[in-house]
């Protein structure tokens, strides 16, 4: 099959306002028989339902939390991008994109991003009228800050729970949506498997989670927010649960997977403390807008960080880019990190960490609020106050969190941070309409591949999560389901549901049969270890066949020795577990795969073999400039290749200095 | 701080499922991290239970990080546990010292079932939901957000009464089980907002009524709610609804 991503003809600022003029509609009469299920109820999943709820569609929504309100997304701390220019700071749709584009170092497709861009001023508009309470000024309007990778002030944030206020606000919508009757919800279900008849995906199989019943459920088309996979590092950002089965079964199903082996690492996380460890957490990246990053400049300095003098600290981002200084990209500033620590300059007990320093930013907003005071000058006791009441308001939660965990206060010694599993850029395969490779199969949000490229800016996830569901899928969905109006619903007894079932049952019962002496928590563990280590912030050649080699032997030891107690039929979370780690062995070796078919760095895909002489990652535009999208195929997966046109946006060596 | 290493006595409700009735067990945990988590804490004996064949406690949790409200422990006799403004995914156990013997439980209301061990139905929140806690603006009629200055202070109360985190501790902390902050910080963010206006009379009103449907005790000003509440909404809420239902009852009674 060739991939065909359906990029419409034209310039790029014409694509999306042509395709809405001259897209297939669906009359109402007809969106009220046709039935959408929506696999996950994040930013992406509960915008899409609740839209779609509202054009009349009939629409089925699943989660596996128990309320579609504590979707990973709540988690999500610093802010939305959106190209307002509120801040009349030259910012521009054309900006937003171009900085998407470059951020993502070239690996995304053009009109995706324009789109994106073009819709984001409309996600504040709709998020301010669900009540979403943004930060504000004085004046009462929008206030905004910067995030990495950028030069404008185009982040919209409520304190440091942004996600959390976005997501309550498409919750809102959705619960609307339920309780006119358009939305029915499914909580604490989990999708297993999709149902594909005729070559079209036609419904999934869910587990109840507390019954541990298997259901079927029909739907004209099936759209998969399902979020990222991160937790295939076992450490990460993410909320334990999130994980890849959705879109994994989806892939053996005949959905292309895209760049799975684009990750990102996150450089502001609060540092592993013990083996103990369950998940990491994220320090906010607009932390970096007023801390600063520093070692020692002597390895193995043990002296405490409030006793090296200003003359002997290396605030390495500034040094290596001073354009960009602290506010450079992720990638770059995790793999700096990660440079120092190796280096020997580490601090900490594990000595791999660096400072995060707000000693100077407590001191310059000390002042600024002494001369709203009218004052000149005062003691630095005073100072230091009124600074820290500033860093309160704009970081209080961060703050509180870091101090919760580590029992450091970080208004007074410097935060310890280290890079961490965070994000994925990769995901299923999507065209324009952001359908997959199977018909009617449909991937929004951090699920699909689509607009970051090699690497994510901050504050673009939230933005293209609600952009997907809000303003993309309404119009995309419409123009597959027109042709859909005479496909009645088709009865959840037909052999393709009882043969999906089946399959999903037998799996369950062969997990549950193993009896072994392995937990599912141990397997999950040995597996992030290898991806840490050889699919993580640097790779090479040797490390990824070696993973390979682990990862296969792993696979065949967590199927023949792990142990999961209790019942199918009952609530049972080891279970539920079993199966996630299970899809995330498989996943490993497909990231592992394409990391190795990908001989350049370019974003979070750092090889080893391919840096400038600086260090930076050299990226093979003549030989690479490609979308990898993996087929799932009998006797092993099969590479396609989207190639990258770039009219607008000329490829160039990405600079931060 | 000092790192130490301590062995406790943790007693945990085990309940099979809502039907079978529920019981302490009692479990000994040895060389517990002060630097671990109270979940992590659980992690480590939840995996030796399995290695021992026994069966693992169920309890609910996803972020870790005090947001998405999933987590949901009554520890000694306080709902999240003992430090002040913190879910129980937070608490770490640095709180606690060698030797203790620790209570954990689920939430303990009429309206939120067991359905295993420490989960706990919450459903009747997102009904709540349902019943008013939302603006009817459908997707695309939004102006621009800028279009209405909002007063800071405004603003800033409203975005600390969205703050709630949906975890259920105020009612479970609550001795009568009303959900009154709850409810109260939803209705307060909305109606402190211009765009909350047009509803803000038929919100409260229904908000309230599903509440009292679902089998939420009454408040009798205990306020225990807003001691226990990880994120700290205030009882300043649950005065502002009040106020907002008696006005919303009076104007629709004025309107008959
Ligand atoms: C700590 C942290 C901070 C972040 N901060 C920011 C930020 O400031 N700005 C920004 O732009 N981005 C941020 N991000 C990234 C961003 O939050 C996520 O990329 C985004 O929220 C993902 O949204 P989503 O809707 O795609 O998926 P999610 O929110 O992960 O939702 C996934 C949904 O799918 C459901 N699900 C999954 N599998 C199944 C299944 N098999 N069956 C049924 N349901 C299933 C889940 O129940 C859930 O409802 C942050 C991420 C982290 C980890
Ligand atoms: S008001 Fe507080 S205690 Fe109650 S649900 Fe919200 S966050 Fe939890
Ligand atoms: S697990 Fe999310 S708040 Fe505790």
């Amino acid at each position: 099959m060739s991939l065909d991503s359906k990029i419409p003809e034209g310039d790029l600022e014409v694509k999306w306002r042509d395709y809405k003029s001259h897209v297939k509609l669906v009359n109402p009469s007809n969106k009220r028989k046709l039935e959408v299920i929506v696999v996950g109820t994040g930013l992406a999943g509960a915008s899409a339902a609740a839209a779609l709820g509202e054009l009349g569609y009939k629409v089925k929504a699943f989660c596996f939390q128990d309320s579609p309100r504590r979707a990973h997304s709540i988690s999500a701390q610093g802010g939305i991008n959106a190209a307002k220019n509120y801040q009349n700071d030259g910012d521009s749709v054309f900006r937003l994109f171009y900085d998407t584009v470059k951020g993502g170092d070239y690996r995304s497709r053009e009109a995706n991003v324009y789109r994106l861009a073009e819709v984001s001023a409309s996600i504040i508009d709709q998020c301010v009228a669900q009540g979403v309470p943004f930060a504000r000024e004085y004046g009462g309007l929008l206030s905004n800050r910067s995030f990495g990778g950028t030069q404008v002030q185009r982040t919209f944030y409520a304190a440091g729970q942004t996600g959390q206020q976005l997501l309550l606000g498409a919750y809102s919508a959705l619960e609307r949506q339920v309780a006119l009757g358009n939305v029915k919800m499914y909580s604490r279900h989990e999708m297993l498997d999709v149902v594909m008849i005729d070559g079209k995906a036609r419904g999934i199989i869910a587990r109840d989670l507390i019954t541990g019943e298997l259901e079927r459920y029909f739907g004209h088309s099936v759209l998969l927010c399902t979020g990222g996979y991160a937790n295939v590092f076992y450490l990460s950002t993410n909320a334990m649960g999130c994980n890849v089965t959705a879109s994994w079964k989806a892939h053996k199903k005949g959905a292309y997977f895209g760049n799975p082996c684009f990750t990102q690492i996150h450089p502001t996380c609060i540092p592993v403390s013990g083996d103990h460890q369950s998940k990491l957490t994220l320090m906010s990246e607009s932390l970096r807008n007023d801390g600063r990053i520093w070692v020692p400049k002597k390895q193995g300095d043990n002296r405490k960080p409030t006793d090296i003098p200003e003359t002997e600290r290396d605030y390495y981002l500034e040094r290596r880019y001073p354009a960009f200084g602290n506010l450079v990209p992720r990638d770059v500033a995790s793999r700096a990190s990660k440079e120092r620590c190796d280096e020997g300059y580490g601090v900490g007990t594990t000595k791999m960490a660096v400072y995060l320093d707000f000693t100077d930013a407590i001191k310059r907003y000390g002042m600024i609020e002494l001369g709203k005071q009218g004052l000149e000058t005062a003691d630095d006791k005073t100072i230091e106050k009124l600074g820290k009441a500033v860093i309160t308001e704009k970081y209080g939660n961060l703050f509180e969190m870091y101090e919760k965990i580590t029992s450091e206060n970080p208004y007074e010694i410097p935060m310890r941070i280290y890079p961490a599993a965070h994000y994925t850029m990769g995901g299923l395969w999507v065209d324009y309409e952001l359908m997959t490779t199977i018909p009617g199969l449909y991937c929004l949000g951090e699920a699909n591949f689509s607009d970051h490229g090699a690497n994510r800016l901050g504050a673009s996830a939230l933005m293209q999560g609600l952009a997907d569901g809000y303003f993309v899928i309404p119009y995309t969905l419409g123009n597959y389901l027109a042709d859909e109006i005479r496909t009645a619903t088709i009865p959840t007894t037909h052999p393709a549901f009882e043969d999906t079932e089946n399959a999903v049952r037998i799996r369950i019962e062969k997990l549950m049969n193993i009896k072994g002496s392995e937990s599912v928590e141990s397997f999950h563990k040995r597996l992030g270890k290898i991806m840490w280590d050889k699919c993580g912030m640097a790779r090479n050649e040797k490390g990824l066949q070696s993973a390979i080699e682990e990862l296969r032997a792993l696979r065949t030891e967590f199927w023949s020795n792990v142990r999961i107690p209790g019942e199918i039929n009952e609530m049972n979370p080891e279970l539920d577990k079993a199966g996630r780690v299970a899809d995330f062995i498989e996943l490993g070796e497909l990231m592992c795969m394409d990391a190795l078919d990908r001989k350049e760095s370019c974003g979070g895909h750092f090889r080893e073999e391919m840096q400038t002489e600086e260090g930076e990652a050299k990226r093979d535009d003549a030989n690479y400039s490609y979308v990898s999208a993996w087929e799932y195929a009998e006797g092993g997966e099969k590479l396609h290749k989207e190639e990258l046109a770039f009219d607008v946006v000329k490829p160039t060596q990405r600079s931060y200095k | 701080m000092e790192h130490y290493n301590m062995d406790l006595t943790l007693k945990v409700w085990k309940q099979n499922n809502s039907k079978t009735k529920g019981r302490f067990e009692t479990y000994e945990v040895k060389g517990i991290s002060s630097e671990m988590s109270f979940l992590e804490m659980f992690d480590v004996l939840n995996e030796r239970l399995i290695s021992e064949d026994k069966d693992p406690i169920a309890f609910d949790h996803d972020c870790r990080e005090g947001i998405c409200g999933m987590c949901s422990m009554y520890v000694n006799g306080r709902a999240h546990g003992p430090w002040e403004k913190n879910t129980v995914c937070q608490l770490h156990m640095r709180a606690f010292k060698s030797g203790e013997t620790i209570v954990v439980e689920p939430w303990r209301s009429a309206a939120f079932p067991v359905i295993k061990d420490l989960v706990v139905d919450r459903d009747a929140f997102d009904r709540i939901i349902q019943a008013g806690g939302y603006i009817s603006v459908n997707t695309g009629n939004a102006v621009d957000a800028n279009t209405l200055p909002i007063e800071k202070y405004r603003a800033d109360e409203s975005f600390f009464a969205a703050s709630c985190i949906g975890c259920g501790a105020c009612v479970a902390a609550c001795p009568n089980g009303s959900a009154m902050l709850f409810v109260s910080a939803k209705v307060s963010q909305l109606a402190l907002l211009p765009q909350g206006e047009p509803e803000r009379k038929t919100r409260v009103l229904n908000m309230v009524a599903q509440m009292d449907k679902e089998g939420f005790g009454n408040c009798s000003n205990v306020y225990a709610c807003e001691a226990e509440c990880p994120k700290g909404v205030s009882v300043a809420n649950i005065a502002r609804m009040n106020r907002e239902y008696l006005s919303a009852g009076l104007s629709d009674e004025a309107s008959i």
